[in-house]
């Protein structure tokens, strides 16, 4: 397939409903280049974005009305934030400023003329952390409820393209899933296969956080950290689900060199559906007889049980050592080159 | 929208959707004679954050509350960890209290330069002030989205967020912060890293937002010397702002209480490096955390029968309420009104600009924006002497019990102003949260008393030009206090 280019642009509508707009704080992160570039370069314009756009006010109520009418043309559809349907169904607890109408129904209206809707982040995609406990917004993702499909467009939604809604998840995303999956749509790259099971981009999705986690080498002979600051491997005792949790978080850095177990707390999967209810607080690993419940990807019980005792038996000093320590207390052994 | 339809010549605009705040914002206005006569401050969005945390296991506020806000959630990190720490009665080691601020800062630093090149300055690159002599140099500058100094800040902040990709992890939402210090331990490696991005950080501001170093900034002292840097000083966008600001009056637009509020910032072994205090009808005092009360007579809320301590507080929504014109409730210290952010900081800190300029004319469209400017370049400098302060061998963070019962209050200053949350732990579990937000206190709505908000106060009188829908008087005003809907309300 080759990159079409776009020579009329493409055109980008943003609205934020029950989030913290930490998604569009994030997209701001974006580097190398900065995002204004990126977006230029990719002939993306935003029609209009709630922190970049100057029409405020009426101009921008008649702007989104406008697109509402098809008088403009829409590409994208980006919604950050859940959708809340509360109280009593009424949307109310979300009114589209200046506009007297549930920003829900504004939604509705808009994705009907969008040629792709684009959930920017975990609230939109499912609901998220808007969504939890006892929900009191009564929130919901664009087209799901959690782990079931449904939400605020329905199960049975497509737009133009064809395509369902593309789940950019992540609380917040990273800003690089946000800005490659708005290029790969206009380039005209992104196809049904090219989403996973949950609907997210699958070139950040296919991947766990667990790879390229530094890490792993704890993880292999079951060094585990006892307490935050600890070095060690976070999946026995801190919660971390890194091996369950699709993302590329260690293998693309965040702000420069980050991610969150680089930044020595356990990755709490919030990529995925309902990661706001863990069902256990999410620093500890719920355990039955010692072991932990949430296994990794694909791997079947008894090999992890089996693999784990060997493993924790032959951990050498070093590592048994650094895991439970907020630095590297035993080097590797330098090793005379001559002798190898 | 405007509805003329008043008899006595009152028209009533309502102004939404209010962008480039963070967050929802809706504002009615009462208009008569050309200029604002009561203005009413609406947060259209509802998500009940406090109700969230009920039944959570304590830690968990570690990860909801910084998900309130994505532009001060390390900020909501912090107060989350505070409200632990008195819970569990720990103390942070000094390098995690220290790193914390680091972050805090970072936070913070970007906050007012997103503010001022993104949310505040484009406002004067609209064609509505095309005639005026600096119109040109504003539109090269700022227009949404293009202008270039916008694009030079985009990327200056995201290379200052390097300095919470590498202590934290990642931005927004981390959870390096804990009750005892912070997660990740900073090698003498990191602390060259750090110098190195805080270094780039300060050349871009140096050269482009102030045009002088970031010590000349700091140690402005006279309203006279901006006068000077405004005719003869070095060009850059504080100079084109001292020009706009001047056109156009800004010192005269805008004036609430006067009355100031902080929790006092990045704590020391000494105490806070910005510290707490109140400035109310000409007198300098301390904070009597105890005097804080949120009344409910005009939220949509249930409990309005008197004002609740935030130990005592509940946030049930009233979804039929017709009384209440917004979610936001409306804090009190006193009973009164108090307007927080950064020129209530720099004012505390005795900052001499500061003070002079509150002498002058109060808290005003102008001042704000000063407060934050002087604060953006004396946070930075303080944030180089954190870095070196670090001791990488010594403890980065400690360890404490939970007990079962207790409670614990955190209270700090987000970029926007006073931060609190107040939390109630029985069986182990959080019973109550309750949050005040800064822009809950600037933003608040009408009390029991009837007396408006910082922001309905500082509106009233903004001139309405002949046609306006949005006014532009009342979109500088509403900015200049760098509002955060979302936390409003949260
Ligand atoms: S800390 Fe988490 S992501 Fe890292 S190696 Fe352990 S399980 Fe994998
Ligand atoms: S490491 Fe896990 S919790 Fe952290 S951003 Fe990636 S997916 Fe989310």
């Amino acid at each position: 397939m080759t990159v079409q280019s776009r020579a009329h642009g493409f055109n980008v509508l943003w609205l934020q409903s029950g989030g913290c707009g930490g998604c569009t704080m994030s997209l701001l992160c974006a580097e190398a280049p900065d995002l204004l570039t990126t977006l230029d370069f990719a002939g993306i314009r935003l029609l209009w974005h709630p922190s970049l756009s100057e029409e405020t006010g009426t101009e921008a109520v008649e702007l989104l009305g406008a697109v509402a009418r098809g008088d403009i043309r829409l590409d994208a559809l980006c919604v950050e934030g859940a959708l809340l349907r509360g109280p009593n169904g009424t949307g109310r607890f979300h009114v589209l400023a200046g506009t007297g109408r549930p920003t829900i129904e504004w939604v509705r209206d808009l994705a009907a003329v969008a040629e792709h809707v684009v959930a920017v982040g975990t609230c939109a995609a499912y609901g998220g952390v808007t969504a939890a406990g006892a929900n009191p917004a009564d929130a919901c993702g664009l087209q799901y409820d959690g782990r079931r499909e449904g939400g605020a467009l329905g199960a049975a939604f497509r737009s133009r393209s064809g395509l369902p809604v593309i789940n950019i998840a992540g609380c917040p995303t990273h800003p690089n899933w946000i800005t490659e999956t708005l290029m790969l749509l206009s380039a005209g790259l992104l196809g049904a296969d090219d989403l996973d099971a949950y609907r997210r981009p699958r070139f950040y999705a296919d991947h766990l956080v667990h790879h390229g986690c530094p890490r792993n080498e704890y993880y292999e002979y079951k060094a585990s950290a006892e307490k935050l600051s600890d070095l060690g491997c976070m999946m026995e005792h801190l919660g971390c689900l890194g091996t369950q949790a699709h993302a590329d978080c260690n293998t693309r850095p965040w702000n420069g060199e980050g991610s969150c177990t680089r930044g020595g707390y356990a990755c709490i999967n919030c990529t995925a559906p309902e990661f706001e209810e863990p069902g256990h607080p999410y620093l500890a690993t719920p355990k039955i007889a010692g072991i932990p419940v949430g296994l990794p990807t694909d791997m079947p019980k008894a090999w992890f049980i089996a693999l784990s005792s060997l493993a924790k038996a032959a951990t050498p000093e070093r590592l048994r050592r650094n895991a439970v320590s907020d630095h590297v207390v035993m080097p590797p052994t330098v090793r005379d080159i001559k002798r190898r | 929208m405007r509805d003329a339809s008043a008899k006595d010549g009152t028209a009533r605009l309502i102004v939404g959707p209010f962008n480039r705040v963070e967050g929802d914002l809706e504002v009615r206005l009462e208009v008569a004679d050309g200029a604002v006569r009561a203005a009413f401050v609406s947060s259209p969005l509802f998500r009940g954050f406090e109700r969230i945390l009920e039944g959570r296991d304590p830690f968990d506020a570690l990860v909801i509350a910084p998900r309130i806000c994505g532009i001060c959630s390390v900020s909501q990190s912090q107060a989350a960890a505070l409200a632990l720490a008195q819970w569990q009665g720990l103390a942070p080691t000094a390098n995690g209290r220290i790193a914390t601020n680091l972050l805090v800062a970072a936070e913070n630093v970007a906050d007012h330069l997103t503010h001022f090149h993104l949310f505040f300055m484009p406002d004067f690159a609209r064609a509505a002030y095309a005639d005026r002599p600096w119109f040109a140099a504003a539109e090269a500058r700022f227009k949404a989205g293009r202008g270039t100094s916008a694009r030079r800040l985009i990327e200056a902040r995201a290379t200052l967020m390097h300095v919470l990709g590498l202590l934290a992890g990642r931005w927004p939402h981390t959870l390096a912060i804990q009750p005892g210090g912070v997660t990740r331990r900073a090698e003498p490696r990191d602390q060259m890293r750090l110098l190195a991005t805080l270094g780039a950080v300060r050349a871009t501001l140096e050269q482009t937002l102030y045009g002088a170093p970031l010590e000349r900034i700091s140690a402005l002292a006279d309203p006279r010397e901006l006068e000077a840097w405004r005719a003869l000083g070095p060009d850059g966008d504080f100079r084109l702002f001292l020009e706009i600001a001047a056109d156009l009056d800004l010192t005269h637009l805008g004036r609430a209480y006067d009355r100031f509020l902080s929790f006092g910032a990045y704590p020391g072994e000494e105490g806070p490096h910005y510290p707490a205090g109140t400035f109310a009808d000409g007198v300098l005092g301390g904070v009597d955390e105890a005097a804080i009360a949120e009344d409910h007579t005009f939220a949509r809320m249930e409990d309005r029968a008197a004002p609740h301590h935030p130990f005592a507080g509940s946030t049930i929504p009233d979804g039929f309420d017709e009384t209440g014109y917004t979610w936001c409730k409306a804090p009190r210290l006193a009973g009164q009104p108090f307007e927080t952010g950064a020129l209530a900081r720099q004012f505390m800190d005795g900052q001499p600009l500061a003070r002079a300029l509150v002498a002058a004319g109060g808290g005003n469209v102008f001042s704000r924006v000063i407060g934050r400017l002087i604060e953006t370049a004396r946070t930075l400098i303080a944030m180089e002497g954190w870095v070196r302060a670090l001791e990488p061998a010594e403890p980065w963070c400690a360890h404490g019990t939970n007990p079962s019962e207790g409670r614990g209050a955190g209270l700090t200053e987000a970029a926007r102003g006073a931060l609190g949350h107040w939390m109630e732990v029985r069986n182990g579990r959080i019973a109550r949260y309750q949050i005040i937000a800064p822009t809950t206190w600037n933003f608040s709505p009408r009390d029991a008393a009837g007396v408006p908000g910082p922001l309905e106060a500082a509106l009233v009188g903004a001139p309405v030009q002949e046609g306006e829908t949005t006014p532009l008087s009342v979109q500088h005003i509403v900015r200049s206090f760098d509002p955060c809907m979302v936390c409003t309300v949260h």
